[in-house]
């Protein structure tokens, strides 16, 4: 971080303009007051959660972010093999982007809120369940982010699939997923578990987990979910650099 | 042979074109992203529209809207024009100043190939996707609808031709930025969450709240995506849509002259740099 | 074009230049107010050039070299002074005047980066509106001379700098410019294609009549080609006439390598000469030719030494240069 003022600064830009995003949701409840029978408070927090998780994702795989790019076509993984740390590891701290920090500011303050709105009970289990929600979410994330670092050991080209699930995935999530249609519901909970991390378990935080048809208890535990989701990326990864190894790129 | 006083401008239009029309691997890229953020927005929209209060635009001109601000993102002036922020950096720029043209109307001719080139590219699939394959499968009421009268689509043509026009100029006016600032980063961070919300990307400036309707209207961001989508979809209709139309060419005019005023000086500036 | 192509009358230019003086105190009030000081680019510069002479442009950097050459071109306006190309005043009638001449700027391209050669040349011909037929036959005449047929269906990133330099000169030349400004058209170039460079602008001089002001940091491309060379320092013309005077007035010197069959002698008395070097078989010998005739030095070297070979040298010329500027207390 060389520059402090400029990190500052930027942090500052990527504050405003992921601002910018809440400007449609709040523009909207003005309008039409709520949504499905939820209120802007409780989109508030859906929207807190999951851009919190994202960020921090974010802040901490942005060496997986690059990989393709950085890493498999210029060579420089090879040294990154070399040493003696998992790949992983050194992967993880490549580096920390002032957008993202402006993100998570941006993500906490609209989650705050958001609680501040809503009359949820305070309890210990609420907060952990946010908690837990955030984390599993920042794995599942990372997860999606270690895939598509993967697919770069087999093609040349980056897939811009992954910037459509975690971008797109952060933005279907704001709002509780019994807004959209069945199909793409079941998707963003059976495939990219992204339902596990943000609709189930705030939905019990607010004291609405009888819209999901499930019991509170169940919907708590579901971020789990998204920590298994990374160990599967995380084994796909393994087995990408296996792969990578023995063919020599 | 074009005629000699176009000739250059329309040869590095072209030119521009010709090489923006390649890149279809960034464009198919785009199509799925454009097609879930639409999927998206229309699924939210539609909740939100479903509720007892009134809306001022309908759920069809809504739909419509959103389907048509996706296809036609890439109208919108995202960043300054890549290739000249490399000549400023590499100092290739010098080499404007000896081509014997109208260094704006040159830079223009640039803008105007890439604001055709890529929204074609990016559009074609995506009207036919929710224009006719989705009305095909019977979900025509998710899709995109015709317009809404022979009325509207000859007023939509005309302003789609102001919106090239004028996000053009926005563009070239970004890129006479970049020269004054000597680095893209900054004008592309700036522009960027302005035009998404002021034109009318992120959320139709009808459904933005009553108080702000009168500035949203006159300021220049709105004619590059509110206009012309509701005029496609009847919302915007009669003198007030020919009253926009001439919003959009105001707008044009102004970006122009500003552009043209800021880059004499931009150039200039340039100039004193190195002995 | 008039009888003088070029005429350069007094010509001045002064930069504003703004003070960045160092430390944060400093930098945080140079942005409430700025302190500028006036930079004296060129300060009375005047020579004139005939239709079809080559011109050397020779000066350690920041002389004022650049800026005397895009003032030339019309890009930049002089503080005072007066500038005539071809009877046009080049920065009041920039489109007539640019439209007329050529230029090469050694380090930077005009050429489009991702288009091929060819395309590149294409686009130049619509900006200039040359008529068809006359490129046609401009481009296969440059093409054939530079050696491009390779390269035309290459994009201009992929191209090696010797390359892209000989694209460049014939860029350049598409347009059939009465006028040519190369500056550092050799720099990063390898042997072989500094030579074809040379080469190409000595026919192009010659044979075409096109006048040529070259700029330049390689002394090699100055002997090469330019008969007329004009010095300038810190803004001030220090010299104007051809190398050959330059060389008498800034290194009146020759040199006489003398081989022997054995060891050289230890011990050299030489009326007229000085011993500059020692080698295993050869001492070199400085006189100056003014006082002392090399057929003499040469006779009196015979008479008293058994000597095997000998031959004369001309200081090099980055020497004469070096000398020029220390004359002159011009930081080289």
């Amino acid at each position: 971080m060389q520059y402090p003022a400029s990190f500052l600064l930027t942090s500052a830009g990527a504050f405003a303009a992921t601002g910018v995003d809440f400007i449609a949701t709040w523009a909207l409840f003005l309008r039409f007051r709520q949504v499905a029978g939820w209120r802007i408070g409780e989109v508030a927090v859906f929207y807190g959660v999951i851009g919190a998780s994202f960020a921090l994702a974010d802040a901490l795989t942005r060496g997986f972010d690059v990989f393709g790019e950085q890493f498999v076509k210029t060579g420089d993984f090879d040294r990154v093999l070399v040493r003696p740390r998992s790949t992983v590891l050194q992967l993880l701290g490549y580096e920390l982007r002032a957008t993202r920090v402006g993100r998570l500011a941006q993500a906490l303050l609209v989650g705050y809120i958001g609680i501040r709105l809503t009359s949820i009970t305070w309890s210990w289990t609420a907060w952990a369940t946010l908690l837990f929600a955030v984390a599993g979410g920042m794995a599942l994330f990372s997860g999606i982010l270690v895939l598509q670092a993967t697919l770069a050991f087999w093609t040349v080209e980056s897939l811009e699939i992954g910037n459509a699930l975690t971008y797109g995935g952060v933005e279907a999530a704001q709002y509780p997923l019994d807004l959209y249609a069945r199909w793409f519901r079941n998707f963003l909970i059976f495939v990219v578990p992204l339902g596990c991390v943000s609709y189930f378990p705030v939905a019990a935080v607010l004291g609405k987990a009888d819209r999901t048809g499930l019991p509170a208890q169940l919907l708590e535990l579901t971020p789990t979910l998204g920590f298994l989701f990374l160990g599967f990326a995380l084994w796909v990864w393994r087995y990408g650099v296996r792969h990578y190894t023995s063919t020599g790129s | 042979m074009i005629a000699g006083v176009v000739r250059p401008y329309h040869a590095v239009f072209r030119a521009r074109f010709q090489l923006l029309l390649q890149y279809r691997a960034a464009a198919l890229a785009g199509f799925g992203t454009q097609c879930w953020w639409g999927a998206i927005k229309v699924m939210i929209f539609a909740a939100f529209l479903a509720g007892p209060v009134a809306s001022p635009m309908t759920l069809r001109q809504t739909i419509d809207y959103i389907w048509l601000g996706q296809a036609f993102l890439m109208l919108l002036p995202w960043s300054a024009d890549a290739e000249l922020a490399r000549m400023v950096r590499s100092g290739d720029i010098a080499y404007e100043r000896l081509r014997p043209v109208d260094g704006y109307a040159y830079w223009y001719a640039r803008a105007v190939a890439r604001r055709t080139a890529t929204p074609l590219l990016r559009a074609t699939p995506m009207v036919l996707l929710t224009g006719v394959v989705l009305p095909s499968l019977g979900l025509g009421k998710w899709g995109l609808g015709p317009p809404a009268g022979v009325e509207a689509a000859l007023l939509f043509v005309a302003s789609m031709a102001l919106v090239v026009a004028l996000s053009s100029a926005f563009s070239t006016l970004l890129d006479v930025l970049v020269v004054i600032t000597l680095s893209e980063r900054g004008v592309n961070i700036l522009v960027a969450p302005l035009a998404i919300v002021f034109s009318g990307s992120l959320i139709p400036l009808p459904l933005l709240p009553d108080w702000l309707q009168p500035f949203m209207q006159y300021q220049p961001f709105a004619g590059l995506i509110d206009f012309p989508f509701r005029i496609y979809g009847g919302h915007l209709i009669g003198w007030s849509a020919v009253a926009a139309l001439g919003r959009q060419g105001v707008w044009t005019l102004i970006l122009v002259v500003l552009g043209r005023a800021i880059m004499r000086r931009a150039m200039a500036r340039l100039e004193t740099q190195g002995g | 074009m008039t009888e003088a192509a070029i005429v350069v009358d007094r010509l001045t230019k002064t930069f504003r230049v703004a003070q960045r003086r160092s430390g944060a105190w400093n930098a945080l009030a140079g942005l409430v107010r700025r302190h500028y000081r006036d930079v004296r680019a060129i300060d009375d510069i005047s020579f004139r050039l005939a239709e079809g002479e080559l011109l050397g442009f020779v000066g350690p950097n920041g002389a004022g070299k650049s800026t005397t050459i895009k003032i030339l071109c019309g890009i930049l306006e002089p503080t005072a002074g007066q500038c005539i190309v071809g009877g046009v005043v080049p920065w009041r009638e920039r489109v007539r005047h640019v439209a007329r001449i050529g230029a090469v700027f050694g380090q930077r391209t005009q050429l489009w980066w991702d288009l091929p050669v060819i395309e590149s040349f294409e686009l130049l011909r619509d900006i200039y509106r040359v008529p068809p037929a006359r490129y046609r036959q401009r481009s296969d005449e440059l093409i054939a001379r530079l050696d491009l047929g390779r390269l035309l269906g290459t994009p201009v990133r992929q191209l090696s700098l010797g390359q892209r330099m000989r694209c460049e000169i014939a860029a350049s030349l598409l347009h059939e410019p009465r006028v040519l400004f190369l500056d550092e058209p050799t720099i990063g170039l390898d042997a072989v294609a500094k030579l074809a460079v040379r080469d190409f602008v000595k026919t192009l001089n010659r044979d075409h009549g096109v006048t040529v002001i070259l700029t330049t940091h390689d002394m090699h491309d100055i002997e090469a080609l330019a008969e007329r060379v004009i010095v300038i320092g810190k803004g001030v013309i220090l010299a104007d006439g051809s190398l050959a005077s330059l060389r008498r007035g800034a290194l009146a010197e020759r040199r006489l390598w003398v081989h022997f069959a054995g060891e050289p002698p230890t011990a050299i008395e030489l009326p007229g000469a000085v011993v500059r070097q020692r080698q295993a078989r050869s001492i070199e010998l400085a006189f100056d030719p003014r006082t002392t005739s090399a057929h003499q030095l040469i006779a009196s070297v015979a008479s008293t030494f058994e000597v095997e070979d000998v031959h004369l040298e001309e200081p090099p010329i980055e020497e004469v240069i070096a000398r020029f500027y220390a004359q002159h207390e011009v930081d080289g």
